[in-house]
């Protein structure tokens, strides 16, 4: 604390992050409210995606990428799959 | 018929005990016979903080394996007498509890109790379980903190499908919102969640809060539930906690942060 600080009787400014807390815990808590429900499909909707895909090509568990963020107003699931692609032609020897 | 009142939070640390022991007393104050209970099997604490540590004989435990009666087992309180202690057991683990070995002592305790106090332990395994499953009435003991106010919201939902009343499709169990260890004045700096952030979240009824203050661990050392201090802010918040609980209007204090004039900063002086 400074001198100058101390006699308008002020810590040191810190930026306030209370703020972001509360941001964070609704958007979390939202979420959670429904899944306690059992309803929510963003797991399953992933679950059945990557089984859909599967039907048509083999794909590797480690070639899939998945990612998702859970928003207030919107959350996207997004799903990055590497289809193999044709069978690289041999090389002349 | 005797109220089931469980004090209870999900994450531990946040002021349960310290609640359950200032709320017992308070209620056994107020001429209601109150019986409180130790539910952190393994972790017994409220002895210590009720000051009965070393009149333990017998623990719930003992009472459910048929070890000891029920009346063997409870401490009468030497500061106000109307009111008992049932202390956890520290040696055994918390599978030595059963859902119809604590149904029967509540429904004993039923009969000579106006409040049966539950001192739920953390978490959401086993003893909290039985801690929360006879309750009528739940006091959501919670700091304004991201995983403090997280896990209470578990545990209200944990209240609202897996305790009795909401198994037998009864009224549901009434929620009481306690916040602890608030600081108005770090609020005030934007450095922890405001009260009405945290109401606005869980979106239960207000009963007290609790400032920060270094009176409870005074009244920890010395065993005297804080309650009884009643200089302290802490003891007279619970005080107004009890009062509300028990249908009176009275407003909340210790929410703003107090001016502090030059001499106090000069000499940092601290909140009681
Ligand atoms: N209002 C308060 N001010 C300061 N310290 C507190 C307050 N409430 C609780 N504490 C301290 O917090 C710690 C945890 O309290 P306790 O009641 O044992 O929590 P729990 O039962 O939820 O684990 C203890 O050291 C206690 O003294
Ligand atoms: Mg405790």
């Amino acid at each position: 604390m400074s001198w100058l600080s101390f006699f308008r009787g002020k810590q040191e400014e810190v930026p306030p992050t209370a703020s972001a807390a509360k941001e964070r815990l609704q958007i979390v808590l939202a979420h959670e409210r429904i899944s306690r429900k059992g309803e929510d499909f963003l797991p399953k909707l992933q679950k059945e995606i990557v089984e859909l895909i599967a039907k048509h090509v083999a794909i590797e568990a480690e070639r899939v990428n998945v990612s998702l963020e859970r928003g207030g107003d919107m959350s996207t699931l997004a799903i990055a799959v590497e289809i193999p692609g044709p069978e690289p032609a041999r090389r002349a020897s | 018929m005797a109220q089931v009142v469980v004090v209870t939070s999900g994450k531990g640390g946040v002021g349960k005990t310290t609640s359950s022991a200032a709320f017992a007393t308070g209620l056994a104050q107020a001429g209601k016979k109150t019986v409180v209970i130790d539910f952190d099997v393994g972790l017994r604490n409220l002895d210590l903080i009720m000051g009965v540590e070393r009149r333990v004989v017998f623990d719930i435990v003992n009472v459910i394996s048929g070890e000891a009666k029920l009346n063997q087992a409870l401490i009468r309180d030497k500061r106000v007498d109307t009111l008992s202690i049932l202390p956890a057991s520290q040696t055994r683990d918390k599978d030595a509890l059963t859902k119809e070995g604590v149904a029967t002592i509540i429904e004993e305790l039923s009969k000579d109790f106006d409040f049966i106090l539950c001192d739920s332990p953390a978490g959401i395994e086993k003893g909290a379980m039985l801690a929360l499953y006879f309750a009528d009435q739940a006091v959501v003991v919670t700091n304004p903190e991201v995983s403090s106010v997280r896990d209470s919201d578990r545990i209200l939902g944990v209240l609202q499908s897996k305790s009795k009343r909401a198994e037998e499709k009864k009224d549901p169990v009434k929620e009481h919102l306690l916040v602890t260890r608030y600081d108005p004045a770090r609020v005030e700096r934007g450095e922890m969640l405001k009260l009405e952030d945290v109401q606005d979240i869980l979106r239960i009824p207000l009963l007290g809060v609790i400032p920060e203050s270094e009176s409870v661990l005074k009244a920890s050392n010395t065993g005297n539930p804080v309650i009884l201090d009643g200089e302290s802010q802490a003891g007279q918040a619970y005080k107004d906690a009890v009062a509300r609980f028990l249908g009176e209007d009275r407003p909340m204090r210790f929410i703003e942060a107090e001016k502090r004039g030059f001499f106090s900063r000069l000499f940092g002086g601290r909140a009681a």
